[in-house]
């Protein structure tokens, strides 16, 4: 089902949960509704689902408008954070009900709800009550229950929160693939980046009740289009002056920066292939990360993070240090860009 | 007895066993039951002896002669009628209020909340003497009512309406707890899944709280059977006609005629023990479900 909304506004008080957000979903689309909590995400999917009632703003379906359409007749299956299974219901009753008030035919409900038992990984747990399940058991039969009645569209509200880190990595996949073969649009909402850049196929990011940016995981990593993106999303720290940076010296009045540590080559003198556009810098701090040294560097006032291998001699702080900055995203408050090292492709300056 | 609501079923005690480090000594143990045994027997137990022994002193043949009496037939009838129109009543009553209380948001909620407990506030004879200044023969509404051969006090509907004044906050003070704590997310999920509001109510609403709110039935419809105070001073106590259970046992007492009075007080000792036995099954039910609804996890 192909989804447009258009300046969806929601208010609680003077709390705006959603502030004149539009976008438009194709059929069949996997989308990851991503930003910090409390900022928006599940008030979009219940206006969706017609849970919630929209101040302003249209919520249109496959070219029918719905916000006067009760949640009953919408045709939306929703997985709730909690799950809210029916706790005096056994799972098959759960997973039933759906088709039981829309008075499906007993033969029917049965067939339904055995393929959706299959599909779930739930057989012989028909008979156990929500309070027997484990919490991954408990999110499979909400999946089931939404998805019984057939809906056009799926919607998943935090679906892996209430689960164990362990259990969580093997259900992603597990939702993934189903979702796939069901061929269902779906929106889920999420705070965890890592979940939505290993699920969805696109990712909206939503940040203070507005959509911040919607696109690919990786186009989203590549070309944030507002600061709090670029913030958000991967690792980043914020830079206060960084017009005082070797190559990064060009007119942008007012500029700050934010710095990706992968961006960032930290070299003992003579290392790097490019000293010219590298800055000098002192070590302060140097961790282990495991596989490679997170180290801390001060460049003047200013704080740069860049990863080192473990290959390469260490670097200890209080040595004196090369770091070459590859890319900066810098923004001011009227216009922001990505802007390369200009010194990197000049490396050999003419001397005069 | 002004009003009391036990809440047993909205916070089931844990049943966890004491540890060591909190635990008495036995002498510390052993007296404090004592006292709370023997302070029982002196208050409760033996009170409710002597109603027995009392309406057997002249013989079961007194005793149930003085149940089979005219007066106190009529009685019985007055309370049951009473009682099944009141309960009822209460208790759409307090599943209405209850589900505004705890599934939506609106200003004046917590004044509502406090309003439905006004009748535990109250003295029960102010809660009569209310209807009387309504509706008696020089109240506000009385003569309306009187002119149209409808009088209301000294008759059955005053007392109908003393009773469901004072016994109308029990089921609604036990299932605001119950679903305020439940939350609305399962009616949500429901309504999802394209079920109407009447078929949430029945199929997921009712059946969460379903325990408590027949703990609230059975201590609402106690109250109704056992009132006094509001229902003396509406009734005017007309042999026959305007009094109820406890009314009569009072009029037999103050009549010097202590069998037959102790004989009818002691139906209400027997409505209070099937009220206690059902009130136990029912919290035994509730407790199992509620201790289920809290487990978390398992497998």
């Amino acid at each position: 089902m192909h989804i447009e909304v258009k300046n969806l506004r929601k208010t609680f008080g003077s709390y705006v949960a959603s502030d004149n957000v539009s976008f438009s979903i194709e059929k069949g689309k996997l989308i990851g509704l991503l930003g910090p909590s409390g900022g928006g995400k599940t008030t979009i999917l219940r206006m969706l689902a017609g849970l919630e009632t929209p101040d302003s703003g249209d919520i249109i379906i496959d070219g029918q408008r719905v916000n006067d359409v009760p949640p009953q007749r919408r045709g939306i299956g929703f997985v709730f954070q909690s799950y809210a299974l029916f706790r005096h219901m056994n799972v098959y009753d759960n997973i039933a009900f759906g088709l039981t008030v829309q008075k499906a035919p007993k033969a029917r409900i049965k067939e339904r709800v055995s393929e959706l038992v299959a599909l779930t990984g739930l057989s012989g747990l028909e008979k156990r009550y929500p309070n027997q399940l484990s919490g991954g058991q408990r999110q499979r039969v909400a999946f089931a229950r939404a998805l019984a009645p057939e809906p056009r569209l799926l919607l998943l509200d935090e679906p892996f929160a209430a689960i164990d880190a362990k259990v969580r990595k093997e259900l992603r996949s597990w939702l993934r693939s189903t979702i796939e073969r069901i061929g269902i649009t779906t929106i889920f909402v999420t705070h965890d980046q890592e979940e939505a850049v290993e699920v969805a196929d696109e990712i909206m990011i939503v940040n203070g009740g507005r959509l911040e940016q919607k696109g690919s995981p990786i186009d989203i990593y590549k070309n944030p289009l507002t600061p709090f993106v670029a913030g958000f999303i991967g690792e980043s720290s914020l830079l206060e002056n960084p017009s005082a940076l070797k190559g990064f010296e060009e007119d942008f009045p007012g500029a700050k920066a934010i710095i990706r540590p992968e961006f960032v080559e930290i070299g003992k003198p003579g290392e790097l292939s490019t000293p010219l556009a590298a800055e000098t810098g002192v070590v302060r701090n140097v961790f282990f990360r495991g596989s490679s040294w997170q180290v801390e560097t001060r460049i003047g006032d200013q704080t740069v993070v860049g990863y080192r291998s473990l290959e390469k001699p260490a670097v200890h702080p209080g040595d004196e240090v090369h770091v070459l900055i590859h890319r900066l995203y810098l923004f001011n408050d009227k216009q922001s860009r990505i802007v390369e090292n200009s010194m990197k492709d000049d490396p050999m300056p003419v001397n005069i | 007895m002004a009003g009391y609501v036990s809440t047993a079923t909205a916070a089931p005690a844990p049943r966890s066993r004491a540890s060591s480090a909190t635990s008495e000594s036995a002498l510390v143990k052993w007296t404090l039951i004592a006292i709370a045994l023997a302070f029982i027997v002196l208050v409760l137990v033996l009170p409710l002896v002597t109603v027995f022994i009392q309406a057997f002193r002249k013989g079961a043949e007194t005793y149930f002669a003085a149940l089979a009496e005219k007066e106190a037939l009529s009685a019985i009838r007055l309370t049951l009628t009473t009682a099944a129109i009141a309960v009822p009543l209460n208790t759409l009553f307090g599943v209405a209020a209850a589900w505004a209380i705890a599934k939506f948001r609106f200003k004046g909620k917590q004044i509502l909340i406090s309003l439905i407990d006004l009748p535990f506030a109250i003295s029960p004879v102010i809660s009569g003497l209310i209807f009387v200044l309504l509706f008696g023969a020089n109240g506000w509404f009385g003569p309306f009512f009187i002119e149209n051969g409808m009088p209301i006090i000294f008759a059955l509907p005053g007392v109908v309406l003393a009773t469901i004044f004072v016994t109308f906050p029990f089921v609604a003070r036990e299932l605001i707890p119950l679903m305020q704590a439940q939350g609305n997310q399962e009616e949500e999920a429901a309504v999802s899944l394209g079920a109407n509001g009447w078929r949430v109510f029945w199929r997921v609403t009712l059946p969460n709280v379903k325990w408590g709110l027949l703990y609230g039935i059975i201590l609402c419809n106690a109250r109704a059977m056992g009132e006094f105070g509001a229902v003396s001073v509406v009734s005017g106590h007309i042999r026959g006609e305007t009094n109820t259970i406890p009314l009569h046992v009072e009029i037999l007492y103050n009549e010097y005629q202590f069998a037959a009075s102790f004989s009818v007080a002691s139906l209400l000792v027997l409505l209070a023990f099937v009220t206690l036995i059902v009130k136990g099954i029912v919290e035994w039910k509730h407790h199992a479900a509620t201790v289920q609804t809290d487990q978390q996890g398992g497998h």
